[in-house]
């Protein structure tokens, strides 16, 4: 194996850096969930990564766990984007303001 | 040293993650969303875990990317196409990327994170299924519980009240 550990780390703090500035520039509901998608992708990467170099199962076993999570996460956040959209014929989350009080 | 595979991995994963939201068809973003997910994928497949891998792929660009599509598709036409972010907020969202790239990498750099290798073989898928079924099992129902309660919750959500009579009479 001649990738290191430190390679896999890195490539997972940009991709981690990358969904933070999506979560907080985009105004689009749905380009937010990208970035969502892209930090726990990010997240799951680190584990596998660490627990090949430990080297363990747990690690993968967490990560399987994590990416099930992540689909039932993406599920409700999509109905609530079409609930939303449904409300506000519009998925800026600027317009979205009956929570704010 | 990293070889040449990993590194078109990784050019594939971060260039299509920023293209997934920097592109101004959000149809096209979500494709760009799947081939970031196809090369976490690979990534899997470079650390010799081809069941995570497998599972990214049948999860995540088969079910997760299929469904963020149909859900660009229910938004209306001019919305998708429509770009709506601060100039003021874009830049300072490139310095907080930007900063937190060098800072978290100069401390992972910095650590004694780079000599480490490996030279043990890697752990078997059998292990993992075996562990799923023994140790995890209770976790594993639970985590099926929660999948089965995910769904109904979406479909509760996303239902109509005011269409009580929805069949077609033709």
């Amino acid at each position: 194996m001649t990738n290191e550990l430190i390679d896999f780390v890195l490539v997972s703090v940009a991709l981690l850096a990358i969904g933070i500035y999506g979560m907080s520039v985009k105004r689009n509901a749905i380009r937010m969930l990208f970035g969502i998608e892209m930090i726990i992708n990010s997240a799951n990467l680190n584990l596998v990564a660490f627990a090949r170099f430990i080297p363990n199962s747990q690690g993968q076993t967490l990560a399987l766990f994590s990416i099930a999570i992540a689909a039932a996460e993406v599920a409700v956040g999509l109905a609530l984007v079409i609930v939303a959209y449904r409300m506000y014929k519009n998925i800026d989350i600027e317009d979205f303001r009956s929570l704010k009080g | 040293m990293v070889d040449a595979v990993f590194l078109a991995l990784s050019v594939l994963t971060i260039g299509s993650a920023i293209v997934a939201l920097e592109i101004r068809s959000l149809i096209y973003g979500s494709i760009a969303l799947m081939l970031t997910l196809s090369g976490i994928a690979g990534f899997f497949l470079l650390l010799d875990a081809p069941f995570v891998a497998m599972f990214q792929l049948s999860v995540y660009v088969g079910s997760i990317a299929v469904l963020i599509l149909f859900t660009v598709m229910l938004v209306r036409r001019e919305l998708i196409f429509n770009k709506i972010e601060d100039k003021r907020r874009r830049y300072a969202g490139i310095g907080l990327m930007l900063a937190l790239m060098l800072g978290i990498g100069m401390i992972i750099i910095g650590s004694g994170m780079k000599s480490i290798e490996t030279n043990s073989p890697s752990v078997d898928y059998k292990k993992i299924g075996e562990d799923f079924l023994t140790y995890y099992s209770p976790a594993l129902i639970v985590m099926a519980l929660i999948l089965a309660s995910s769904v109904v919750g979406a479909l509760t959500l996303a239902r109509r009240e005011d269409m009580t009579n929805d069949q077609r009479t033709d």
